[in-house]
């Protein structure tokens, strides 16, 4: 068999090795397919690229309003940063942002690899139906939940405290992250954990010693995008945090361009380019996980 | 001899009790600690001993009970003192669903409790009076539910911040809840169905607004199916040719070209939405800023508050949703190209296919099948897709044919507005019930025809 397509290609080589006429023809062709290529490439690039440089451009703008802001300004400045940075609590905001990011993570990773664990590798009764039920559940749109979850807070004298937005965020992140280590589980074969268990391993020890180890680019990917929550989330801050200082970012940012006094565009550009930054690096440079991890998700799917 | 139903019944009353008479001392303890808990929490937060008993000073499960019951039977009055307390209907109806799923837990361990001594007694008969120990159950447990044990932080979590906030918001759609009936000083009332049949009552007055809900609600329903329909697929195609041009075997520097195109992925959506806001604002932005100096506009262009033409901001929002999503299904499919074997390429070429068959025969339906479950979740994120809306244009140009629902209103930015800013509580809440069953029928239906749940047979 090997040998017939073998045979097969080198025929095929032969002919287009004959037509010659043809081998100048498909040169232009092949000339103009990468023209357009590399013209689409740079085409969309520049529109990608277009509303982050006038962010990154306006933060360095000497004024303060939109109207006055250029990407390329003529006097660049760093004192919106330097603003930023000393008069408002930027770096509070900053920091709260960044320990909630971090409990979260652990928090979550803990949790739904624990039950990707599970749920990967058990079979218990009611299993189905819990996989099913956790992940339409919260797919309630509701705002009014919110109303419940301050009334919970508050009777649990938890307003105005980082650990009620941790804990609903790991809460609602465990569905989704279930689903995706559970089906990242299920391409890694059993009989590893099969021969571990005859070898006399527990379950916490096929867990940790075994599947962990296995499961981390999936694991890393829910690292990220759970480390991510925090930063973006707007509206459960926003109700729960009442003073400026336990404020997250996303509030604090949003702010400045709605408050009472809309015209800080260029501070609010200085804040999103410096939380943008960070978090746009982590994403470039852990693609390769990323993309690995939504690839798992899909073609388990 | 023991006897298995005396051991249950004492487990009954005592917690622990049946499996102190079994002589297991410290599963008895443990069993007792639950019990004395529930009791001890009950006794210490409510006012029992006043000697008149109100439910009102009862404790946190007792009250709970009956505050979700009767939502509270007195209202705050202004008096020559303050206001008096009151009962505040809303908290008295979230503190009962967080006590019965409290309770909810502790009768399930008062069930186990009553089993355990019965079985144990039994098995004590059967094993002519030996008694196994605590510590040897404790580790049978372990190894027996080891599932169920491991499940139990994320089920608690999940039970009080995700389960409870969702019974509260359906209940609320049976409710009176709203700004003409606000608590403390009124008292909300249970009123059955009837914020369902308002909403469909097409033959309610002009006054009631019957027809005014009907016709907002119809109007923002069908934006909203457009638009999740819209941009899920647009950014799925654009980043099925993005992942195809990038994959191509000419272009040089691969990942440099992916890690600026994944950008807007990249970066925190709030962000780039905020300052999608500002670039095409009517009045400063940009945007108009460049088209009128370059001559190829006279008058500024409101991108997303056009009050005439509703279709150029939701035009402007459909294509900034593009820009936020194409990346996502980009990085998505050239992560599925990358996977598949080189070999099915080169078979093949040897059987004579070009490039265009190759990419048509192959390529696609390989990244078309492991993509498409994808497409349901996709839309069920951009049907709820409330950032997008609120912080571009917050739902506006205003339309004074709706009811508190602006032009590029989706359904949940509107029950954001009808929630937060209109106090419209019951009827918001009958919203999320409608939308609810879409999104969660859709999705259900979708994830029982996946291979994974499949599996699970």
């Amino acid at each position: 068999m090997a040998t017939t397509t073998k045979s097969l290609g080198m025929q095929g080589a032969g002919k287009r090795k004959i037509d010659t006429s043809q081998n100048t023809k498909s040169k232009i062709k092949e000339f103009f397919i990468t023209f357009a290529i590399y013209a689409e490439l740079i085409i969309v690039s520049i529109i990608v690229l277009f509303p982050i440089l006038w962010i990154v451009g306006s933060s360095f703008n000497p004024g303060s309003s939109l109207a006055s802001s250029s990407m390329f300004p003529e006097n660049p400045t760093l004192k919106h940063y330097r603003t930023l940075l000393t008069e408002t609590n930027y770096i509070r905001w900053y920091a709260n942002t960044f320990k909630i990011a971090i409990i979260h993570m652990t928090l979550s990773i803990c949790l739904s690899t624990s039950m990707g664990y599970v749920f990967g590798r058990f079979k218990f009764k009611g299993k189905k139906v819990a996989l099913l039920s956790v992940l339409v559940v919260q797919m309630f749109p509701s705002f009014m939940a919110m109303t419940a979850l301050y009334v919970l807070f508050l009777t649990f004298n938890l307003l105005d405290n980082h650990w009620a937005l941790i804990l609903c965020y790991a809460a609602g992140q465990i569905p989704m992250n279930t689903w995706l280590i559970k089906g990242y589980l299920s391409s890694i074969p059993k009989e590893l954990d099969e021969s571990a268990m005859l070898d006399g391993a527990s379950k916490i020890q096929i867990f940790t010693k075994i599947i962990f180890p296995l499961i981390k680019p999936i694991v890393s990917f829910v690292a990220v995008t759970t480390f991510m929550t925090p930063w973006m989330d707007f509206i459960f801050p926003r109700l729960i945090i009442s003073t400026n200082e336990n404020l997250t970012l996303a509030v604090g940012l949003f702010d400045m361009i709605s408050g009472e006094t809309q015209n800080n565009y260029t501070m609010f550009a200085a804040g999103a380019v410096l939380v943008a930054v960070p978090i746009t690096i982590a994403y470039v440079g852990l693609q390769k996980y990323l993309i690995e991890g939504i690839t798992a998700g899909a073609s388990k799917g | 001899m023991k006897q298995p139903k005396l051991a249950a019944a004492l487990s009954c009353f005592i917690w622990g009790g049946g499996q102190l008479y079994n002589r297991q001392r410290s599963k008895a303890a443990f069993f007792f600690i639950f019990q004395a808990f529930l009791i001890g929490v009950e006794l210490v937060s409510g006012n029992y001993f006043t000697g008149s008993f109100q439910f009102r000073e009862a404790g946190f499960f007792v009250k709970g009970i009956w505050g979700m019951v009767t939502l509270g039977t007195e209202t705050a009055i202004l008096t020559d003192q303050g206001l008096t307390p009151g009962d505040h209907s809303v908290i008295l109806l979230i503190q009962g669903i967080i006590a019965i799923l409290i309770l909810g837990i502790f009768v399930s361990i008062w069930v186990m409790n009553i089993k355990d001594a019965y079985y144990t007694a039994k098995e004590i008969n059967e094993g002519n009076g030996t008694i196994i120990s605590s510590k040897k159950w404790l580790l049978k447990t372990w190894e027996h539910s080891f599932e169920y044990i491991v499940m139990i932080p994320a089920g608690l979590m999940l039970m009080m911040f995700v389960l409870m906030p969702i019974i509260f918001a359906f209940l609320v759609a049976f409710t009176n809840y709203n700004n003409s009936n606000l608590p403390p000083s009124n008292l909300v009332n249970w009123v059955g169905l009837s914020n369902f049949k308002f909403l469909f009552s097409m033959g309610g007055t002009e006054a009631l607004g019957g027809d005014i809900w009907l016709h907002t609600f119809q109007h923002v329903f069908l934006w909203t199916i457009l638009f999740a329909i819209v941009s899920t697929a647009v950014p799925f195609f654009l980043g099925l040719f993005q992942a195809v041009i990038l994959n191509n075997k000419r272009v040089v520097g691969k990942k440099v070209w992916r890690s600026i195109l994944i950008l807007p992925w990249a970066m925190p959506a709030i962000i780039s939405q905020l300052n999608f806001q500002q670039l095409f604002n009517g009045q400063f932005g940009p945007i108009n800023r460049f088209l009128i100096d370059k001559g190829w506009i006279e008058t500024p262009i409101y991108w997303l508050s056009d009050p005439h033409n509703p279709w150029l901001p939701r035009f402007t929002i459909l294509v900034i949703g593009f820009w936020l999503g194409f990346p996502y299904f980009m990085a998505l499919m050239s992560g599925i190209m990358t996977s598949i074997s080189k070999d099915v390429y080169e078979a093949a070429e040897i059987d004579g296919a070009n490039e265009r068959q190759q990419f048509w025969q192959i390529t696609l339906p390989l990244v078309l099948v492991a993509t498409a479950p994808l497409l349901v979740m996709s839309f069920a994120h951009n049907f709820n897709n409330f950032g997008l809306i609120y912080f571009l244009t917050e739902g506006g140009p205003i339309n004074p044919n709706f009811i508190h629902a602006g032009q590029t209103d989706i359904l949940i930015s509107w029950i954001f507005k009808l929630t937060l800013d209109h106090r419209l509580y019951n009827m918001a809440s009958v919203m999320s019930i409608i939308i609810f069953l879409i999104i969660g029928s859709l999705s259900a239906w979708n994830f029982t025809r996946t291979r994974a749940f499949k599996e699970e047979m």
